[in-house]
C-alpha cells in the first residue's frame, strides 16, 4: 500500500528563520495524524508547506498529484453567496463533488438557502469543513478545524472524519483539543524545533543569511 | 475556471457598486472637466479624446484593489491556490471578471460621455473600438498591481503608483487613435499597435501576476 | 574562485571595504577633474556657455539608464540564484538612479530654458525620463512597503522585470506620440554632427567620474543595507529564542 503522504527530513521556515527541522513521517490511507506542540512552534507553517502554499527550506514531501485539500484559519466563504452556492462553487472548482450529500453530512441542509453573512461563526466553520467533502480529495490538511464549533459539532465533525478515513482517506490535523478520535496517531513536533544559530548550508531567508 | 468567473460576476452584482461605481466615477470626471477648462465647445471637443481615455483609465483604477483583496481576507485565495486551477488561470479569470464589470461598461457607455464633451462626430466608433481593445490590458495590468500589493496596508495608494506608469503605452495609442479619428485621419496604425500591446500584456502578465501572488501567499 | 562568492555577505563586506577608499578617491578625482576641465573649455558658437551644463547632464542621464539596467541584471540573479547581496544591491541602487534621473531632468530644464525658451517640453526623451523616474519611485515605494525582506526582494524583482518591459514600450510609444525637440545622441558615432574633441574628452572624464561615483555610492549603500539586514536578523533571532 502506498502512503498518502511521506515527509522526509523536512525543514520549514517562517519570517526567514527555520522553525522546524528534520520532520519525518509517513501517513498511510485510513490513518489520521494529529500534530501537537505549543503555540508558535510551526504547526501552521508545516501545514502550509504540505499544502504547497509555502516553499520548503529543505527535505522532501511525497504525495500523489492533486490529492490534498487544505483548510486553514479562514473558511474562504463569500458572505454574499448562499450556503449552497458557496459549496457548489468549490465543488465545481475541484471537479464536482456531491453538494447535497455534503450539506446533509455537516447538518447544513436547513441553512442551504441562507446567505453566508447570516451564519454564526460555528455554522461558517461547518460550511468550511463541508467544503472538504466536495473536493473529493483523499488527504485533508486541517489547521485548527474545530475552532468555534460546539461539542455537538465537534462530534459531528469527528464522525465525518472517521468515515473519510474509512474510505481510505487520510488527514493531518493541527489541533489542541481532543477530537474523540482514539485511533488517530499523534506527532509531537517539539523535538523538531529548529536550533537557532546552527549553521546551515542553505539559508532559509534574509534573516538566516545575515545572522 | 468558468465557475470562478460566474462566482466573481455574481459577487459583483450582489455586492453592488461593481458595475455602477466605475461608470459613476467616469461621469463625474467628465462633468468636472468643463468646470475646469470652461464650457467653450471648441476647447472641449479638442481635448475630449484625451479626457475620455484618461477618465476611463482612472475609473478602471478605482476598483483594482478589490480584485484580490477580498479573496485574500476571507481565505479564498489560499484555497484557490491549493485547488486544481493554475494560479495563472485564476489571475486571468479575475482580470476578465474585472474587465466585464468595469472595462466593458465603460467602453459601451463612452459615447454618451463623448456627447457631454462635444467629441467630434467621426470619432465615436473609434472611441468605443479603442476602449474595447485597450481596456483588457488595463484590467490585466491592474491584476498584476493588485497581486503585488495584496495584503499590504495602504496597498491602494501604492497600487496606483505601480500601475499607472504601466498604463502609459496603452493610453498613448488609445488616445492617439481617437484623436486621429476626430481629425478625420487614418487610425489603423494606433489601433493595431494598441491591439499588439493588449495581446502582449494578456500573454505575459498573468505569469508575473501569479508569481507575485505566490510570494504574497506564503 | 567564482564571482558568485561575493554573494556571501561576509566576503562582500571584506572585499568592498578594502576597495571602497580607492573607488571613492577615484570618483572624487575624476568628477572634480572632469567638471573643472569642462568649465574651462571655450563657449560653443551656438549654445554659448550653456554647453557647460552638458558635463553634468549627459553623465547623469547616462547613469539614470544604466542604474536601471544594473537593477535589471541584479533582479533575476536574486530571483533565480537567491543571492541576497544581489537583491540588496538592487535596492541600494534605486535611490541613486532616481536622483540621477532627477539631476538629468533638472539640468535639462535649466539648459532648455535659454536654448528652447521653455523649462519643460513634452519631448519623447524628456517624457521617457519622467516615466523612468516614476518607475524608480514605484520600485522604491514597494521596497519600503513590504515588511518581510524575502517577500520584498521577490516582489520588487518581479516589478523590475515587468517595469523594464513597459518602460521600453513607453519609450517607443512616446516616439510615436510626439516627434521631439531634443537633439540626437550627444556622442554619435555617425560623422557630421560629431561633437568637437574640446568637449568630448572632458565629457568622457565626467562620464567615468559619474560611473565611479555610482559605484562608490552603491558600495556604501549596499554595505549599509547588509548591516541593517544583519541587525534585523539578530533581533529576529533574539525574539524567536
Amino acid at each position: 500500500m502506498t502512503a498518502l503522504l511521506s515527509v522526509r527530513d523536512l525543514s520549514v521556515a517562517r519570517g526567514g528563520l527555520r522553525v522546524l527541522e528534520g520532520v519525518t513521517f509517513d501517513l498511510q490511507p485510513g490513518r489520521a495524524l494529529i500534530l501537537r506542540g505549543p503555540n508558535g512552534l510551526g504547526k501552521t507553517t508545516l501545514l502550509r508547506c504540505l499544502a504547497g502554499l509555502q516553499p520548503v527550506v529543505s527535505g522532501r514531501i511525497g504525495m500523489p498529484a492533486e490529492s490534498h485539500a487544505y483548510a486553514g484559519h479562514a473558511d474562504g466563504l463569500k458572505p454574499a453567496l448562499t450556503v449552497a452556492e458557496n459549496l457548489r462553487f468549490w465543488a465545481q472548482v475541484f471537479g464536482g463533488g456531491a453538494v447535497d450529500a455534503a450539506l446533509d453530512r455537516m447538518n447544513l441542509r436547513a441553512l442551504a438557502a441562507r446567505p453566508a453573512h447570516m451564519l454564526s461563526a460555528g455554522q461558517k466553520r461547518r460550511l468550511g469543513l463541508a467544503r472538504l467533502l466536495v473536493t473529493g480529495r483523499a488527504l485533508w490538511l486541517l489547521d485548527e478545524p474545530t475552532v468555534s464549533l460546539d461539542s455537538a459539532s465537534v462530534a459531528l465533525f469527528a464522525d465525518v472524519l472517521r468515515s473519510h478515513l474509512g474510505q481510505g482517506g487520510g488527514a493531518v490535523i493541527a489541533t489542541h483539543i481532543d477530537l474523540g478520535l482514539p485511533e488517530a496517531e499523534e506527532l509531537d513536533l517539539s523535538p523538531f524545533r529548529a536550533i537557532p544559530g546552527r549553521p546551515a548550508d542553505k539559508p532559509a531567508g534574509f534573516n538566516e543569511a545575515f545572522a | 475556471m468558468i465557475a470562478l468567473l460566474i462566482r466573481d460576476l455574481r459577487l459583483a452584482v450582489r455586492a453592488g457598486g461593481g458595475f455602477g461605481l466605475a461608470l459613476a466615477f467616469f461621469l463625474i470626471t467628465c462633468t468636472l472637466v468643463p468646470f475646469g477648462v470652461g464650457p467653450e465647445g471648441g476647447t472641449l471637443s479638442r481635448i475630449a479624446p484625451g479626457i475620455l481615455w484618461v477618465g476611463a483609465l482612472l475609473s478602471c483604477l478605482l476598483s483594482l484593489d478589490r480584485i484580490f483583496a477580498l479573496d485574500h481576507e476571507d481565505g479564498s485565495l489560499d484555497l484557490l491556490a491549493t485547488s486544481p486551477l493554475p494560479l495563472e488561470g485564476v489571475v486571468a479569470i479575475k482580470a476578465l471578471a474585472h474587465w466585464l464589470v468595469t472595462g466593458l461598461p465603460l467602453a459601451l457607455a463612452a459615447p454618451i460621455f463623448g456627447l457631454l464633451l462635444h467629441l467630434p462626430g467621426p470619432a465615436y466608433v473609434t472611441l468605443v473600438l479603442s476602449l474595447l481593445i485597450g481596456t483588457p490590458a488595463l484590467s490585466m495590468l491592474g491584476a498584476f498591481g493588485a497581486a503585488v500589493t495584496v495584503g499590504l496596508r495602504r496597498g491602494g495608494l501604492l497600487l496606483s503608483l505601480l500601475v499607472l506608469p504601466l498604463y502609459i503605452p496603452t493610453l498613448i495609442f488609445g488616445a492617439e487613435a481617437v484623436r486621429r479619428s476626430a481629425a478625420a485621419a487614418e487610425t489603423t496604425t494606433p489601433l493595431v499597435l494598441l491591439a499588439a500591446i493588449t495581446l502582449f500584456t494578456l500573454a505575459l502578465v498573468p505569469f508575473a501576476a501569479a508569481a507575485a501572488l505566490r510570494v504574497n501567499l506564503r | 574562485m567564482s564571482l558568485w562568492e561575493y554573494a556571501n555577505p561576509t566576503k562582500f563586506m571584506r572585499t568592498s571595504g578594502a576597495v571602497l577608499p580607492f573607488v571613492v578617491a577615484a570618483a572624487v578625482l575624476s568628477c572634480a577633474g572632469g567638471i573643472i576641465w569642462g568649465l574651462s573649455v571655450p563657449d560653443d558658437y551656438r549654445q554659448g556657455s550653456t554647453i557647460k551644463i552638458l558635463f553634468i547632464h549627459v553623465p547623469a542621464a547616462l547613469m539614470a539608464i544604466n542604474v536601471w539596467l544594473m537593477m535589471l541584471v541584479a533582479s533575476p540573479i536574486w530571483i533565480i540564484r537567491r543571492h541576497h547581496v544581489s537583491a540588496l544591491a538592487a535596492k541600494a541602487a534605486a535611490p541613486i538612479g532616481a536622483v540621477m534621473t532627477l539631476i538629468a531632468l533638472i539640468t535639462g530644464a535649466v539648459w532648455g530654458q535659454p536654448m528652447w525658451g521653455t523649462w519643460w517640453e513634452w519631448d519623447p526623451r524628456l517624457t521617457s525620463f519622467l516615466v523612468l523616474f516614476l518607475f524608480y519611485l514605484g520600485y522604491i515605494a514597494l521596497w519600503a512597503s513590504v515588511e518581510d525582506a524575502d517577500s520584498a526582494a521577490d516582489l520588487t524583482g518581479v516589478l523590475c522585470l515587468v517595469g523594464s518591459v513597459f518602460a521600453l514600450l513607453s519609450r517607443y510609444a512616446t516616439l510615436f506620440w510626439n516627434q521631439g525637440l531634443h537633439q540626437g545622441a550627444s556622442l554619435s558615432v555617425a560623422p557630421g554632427e560629431r561633437m568637437s574633441a574640446v568637449y568630448r574628452y572632458p565629457l568622457y572624464l565626467t562620464m567615468l567620474g559619474f560611473f565611479l561615483l555610482f559605484l562608490a555610492l552603491l558600495l556604501i549603500r549596499t554595505r549599509t543595507e547588509i548591516r541593517r539586514r544583519r541587525l534585523a536578523a539578530l533581533l529576529a533571532r533574539e525574539n524567536r529564542a
